[in-house]
């Protein structure tokens, strides 16, 4: 027994470790502590709704987030505004709806059940807008990029004057963090560019690290009842399973083979 | 089969037994008599029935919410994700519950090479159980289409390119696979329906996989025919279901732990962007289960060569049985064979780590040699061993080395591998 | 007498599964047959594209049958390089003639003989394209240079309807 639980354990070490292999990346990014990460994690409430607000402020003139509703503000585990302020925020987006009973399209005040307003009305749209290149939706952007959450921290950072023999064509600019290192999108966050509502102050970095929050509570919005529920699951198992051990010590007893 | 009769005891059992004689085979099924030296590699037999169990059931949930169109599909994934009560807790659960699957397998697979399971009588439980394998490949292939992200359109793209490689009728058969003149709507439809019919065709398999192995019993770790029912067997309930039961309960921490807290680590993150047939992901990688074949694929420089190659590296498998020229089963009395063993084993672990390696320079180089190894152990390795090989005196009975006092026993070395 | 009676019932047996056989292949093909693409993908056979707007080294990408299609305008440049190349250094021997009717134009489907993917523009070892699957390098003309493709990028039928339209199909 002991010796399959050496090799056992061996190949579940093995096993996480090589998931690794393709996520290894040669660039260091830029750590900071969250709030998520860990068998309790949870999100900071503070750091959503700024990070909302940096969202609607900066972010949302190019990029889309359509797999989120306005009710989702107002949802637990998520920013948790109030469900007057969510409906507040709703309001203030115009949505197309129709067609009417005279077969026109019309503009009405957004609802709680609505997606959020995209800035674009297609791919082409944005593209024509943006150069060429598409501002990717930010929903699930947490998930589809390698680095995660310490990606996206670094990347709002990483801007910098291109070392010499690098150039540039017209609207290309260099991110130390970025694939190849040349980004279409410009820097967009610079010290005091959003007024928080709760005073806090809006340095590059504080904005990025919020901004990042949402984004991962936007990507994996079940994320704490998914903590939640998985410690609760582990621990049972892990009882049943002692139980369950002493039951067969119990029943193996009646023939005399070790087990 | 237990020889003795089942007569039920109660007057409906036996009027419903002679009519469908259901309460004997569960009586069969209690009572079958297990060697009661099976060690734990023995329980992945019943994880893998947990899994297969799992996959179906969460499947069947996941297909209510699930729409197979190019253009839903992925909205309809993250809709399960968002607003479907505990749809994320089912489709990680399926998600990882595909690699779990695999990661027991392959355990089963390495077992039954280490303990010479596949030889005679149990050649056809070893080929039902290849069958069953290469039917999961598949299952896990259609099912990583599904969501319809980049990996997935392009995986298609480029497994269901392999059949191009068939000279004359190659092309044919590859638009006949997609429906059209690239992977596309009707590909996707296809792939669900084959997907949800799959795990079916398993299960079938999987009771052909059991009733094979309830003709000649179990093998055991010292791999010596036993008499059944005898002081060397237990009956299978309880002493074998608390045991399997024991071990699933073990492999359920750790699956939780995938599910719960590393639920994306074993896919990839460009699954998480739509399909989009214009642009091709950088690197492209299949799941991790699938690597070392994709090495051998890639190893060979020659289309058509690299499809053979890599299909011969499973099918050489089926014929194993034969190739294996030993009488002996279990490796523990074979000293040669248990060393060539553990080489096989870090061959197929390093093959697996350069199929996540770009295929250039040093990496195709590692694994063309290993891709050589793998072939030279089954074809050349095996065959000459059975016949060369010293192998060392098999104890009389396994209750033998349990007593500890046979004289044939002290000469094993490691006799700790049985007496688990 | 009795060996013509044997002869006699195996004729009406081989006739009866021969009769049999036909009767479950004529029900299976049209099973068969659903798989393949249908009338609606058919249809979208060709497409025709404009071209005016193309200068001279750029490529675009059209869709055609749900597979991208490159049109390149090349350089005086680059078709002098097209040109050069000795077949005898070709995996797969095309004169850059027989690839580009027009040789300011190069119209290619943009798969990759390999497996399929899509090759990147302007990258790889012969200034062509580059298939970051599996590592193909192509030249200006789409001919394989290196890597695992067996073929050349395929050229699709085409033709000008006039100086400013491609129609491809």
């Amino acid at each position: 027994m002991k010796n399959f639980f050496k090799i056992f354990s061996f190949l579940v070490l093995l096993f996480g470790f090589s998931t690794n292999l393709n996520c290894a990346e040669k660039v260091e990014y830029l750590k900071t502590d969250w709030s998520f990460k860990g068998l309790f994690g949870k999100f900071d409430r503070g750091a959503l709704q700024r990070g909302y607000q940096v969202y609607t402020e900066v972010c949302a003139s190019c990029h889309s987030m359509k797999y989120l509703s306005y009710r989702n503000l107002a949802e637990k585990g998520g920013p948790e505004f109030s469900v007057a302020q969510a409906k507040a925020i709703a309001s203030s987006f115009e949505v197309s709806d129709g067609p009417n009973d005279d077969g026109e399209m019309f503009t009405r005040p957004g609802k709680l059940s609505d997606k959020f307003v995209m800035p674009y009305d297609n791919v082409k749209a944005a593209q024509a807008a943006n150069g060429g290149a598409y501002p990717p939706d930010m929903s699930v952007l947490v998930k589809a990029r390698g680095g995660g959450v310490d990606y996206i921290y670094s990347l709002l950072q990483g801007y910098e004057e291109p070392p010499a023999g690098v150039t540039l064509d017209d609207g290309v600019y260099y991110n130390k963090y970025m694939y190849g290192n040349k980004i279409k999108m410009p820097n967009q966050l610079s010290d005091g560019l959003v007024e928080y509502a709760d005073g806090t102050e809006a340095s590059v970095e504080q904005m990025s690290k919020d901004v990042t929050t949402f984004l991962m509570w936007s990507a994996e919005p079940h994320l704490e009842s998914r903590h939640r529920m998985g410690f609760k699951a582990i621990v049972y198992l892990i009882i049943l399973t002692i139980l369950v051990y002493f039951s067969m010590k119990r029943i193996w007893s009646r023939i005399e083979t070790k087990i | 089969m237990s020889d003795h009769e089942y007569i039920p005891k109660s007057k409906f059992g036996k009027w419903f037994n002679d009519r469908l004689p259901l309460l004997t085979l569960a009586n069969h099924l209690t009572d079958y008599p297990t060697p009661k030296n099976l060690n734990y590699w023995w329980t992945f037999g019943g994880i893998l029935t947990f899994c297969l169990i799992t996959q179906i059931v969460t499947g069947l949930v996941l297909a209510m919410h699930y729409i197979a169109h190019a253009d839903m599909a992925f909205d309809s994934v993250e809709h399960i994700m968002r607003d479907v009560n505990y749809g994320w807790l089912i489709r990680y659960i399926h998600a990882n519950g595909a690699s779990m699957f695999f990661l027991a397998v392959y355990i089963h697979i390495f077992r039954s090479l280490f303990y010479g399971s596949y030889k005679a009588p149990r050649e056809i439980i070893w080929i039902i159980g290849i069958i069953i394998y290469l039917l999961m490949m598949a299952a896990a292939f259609l099912g990583y289409v599904l969501p319809w992200g980049q990996m997935s359109f392009w995986g298609a793209t480029v497994i269901t390119n392999l059949f191009s490689a068939i000279p004359l009728v190659g092309e044919g058969i590859v638009t006949w696979l997609w429906g059209g003149y690239s992977v596309d709507n009707p590909t996707l439809t296809r792939f669900f329906t084959l997907h949800y019919l799959i795990p079916f065709l398993i299960l079938g398999l999987v009771v052909l996989h059991i009733w094979a192995l309830h003709v000649p019993g179990n093998n055991n770790p010292v791999g010596i025919d036993i008499k059944k029912p005898s002081k060397d067997t237990v009956p299978f309930h309880p002493y074998i279901v608390i045991k399997d039961g024991f071990a699933l309960l073990m492999f359920m921490i750790v699956f939780a732990f995938f599910v719960f807290y590393t639920p994306n680590i074993l896919g990839h993150a460009d699954n998480y962007i739509e399909a989009n047939p214009l642009v091709t992901p950088a690197h492209i990688v299949p799941e991790w289960y699938l690597l070392p074949f994709y090495a051998i694929l890639r190893s060979v420089p020659d289309k058509l060569l690299g499809v053979v190659a890599m299909l011969s590296a499973i099918l050489i498998l089926a014929a194993l049985p034969w190739l294996d020229t030993s009488k002996i089963r279990s490796a523990v009395f074979r000293p040669l064979y248990r060393q060539f063993y553990w080489i096989l084993v870090a061959d197929v672990l390093i093959l697996g780590y350069v199929g996540a390696m770009p295929a250039e320079g040093l990496y195709l180089l590692i694994a063309r040699v290993a891709t050589a190894y793998y072939f030279l152990h089954f074809l050349i390795i095996l065959p000459i061993l059975g016949f060369r090989e010293k192998t060392m005196p098999l104890p009389l009975s396994i209750t033998e080395p349990v007593l500890g006092g046979s004289q044939n026993l002290a000469l094993v070395k490691d006799r700790k591998k049985f007496e688990n | 007498m009795s060996e013509k009676k044997t002869n006699r019932r195996d004729f009406l047996f081989t006739a009866t599964y021969a009769v049999g056989a036909v009767g479950v292949g004529a029900t299976i093909w049209p099973m068969i047959d659903t798989m393949n693409p249908d009338a609606s993908v058919k249809a979208l056979a060709s497409t025709e594209v404009d071209v005016s707007t193309v200068d001279p080294g750029k490529t675009i990408t059209v869709l055609w049958r749900g597979k991208p299609v490159f049109i390149r305008r090349r350089t005086q440049d680059e078709i002098a390089e097209a040109k050069s190349v000795k077949m005898e250094e070709l995996k797969h021997p095309e004169k850059d003639e027989d690839r580009a009717k027009n040789p300011e134009w190069l119209v290619m489907l943009g798969v990759c003989t390999h497996l399929g993917c899509v090759p990147l523009d302007q990258k790889g070892d012969y200034n062509g394209w580059f298939c970051p699957c599996h590592g193909s390098h192509y030249d200006i003309s789409g001919r394989i240079r290196k890597g695992p493709a067996p073929t050349n990028m395929e050229i699709p039928e085409y033709k000008f309807v006039n100086s400013n339209t491609i129609k491809i199909g």
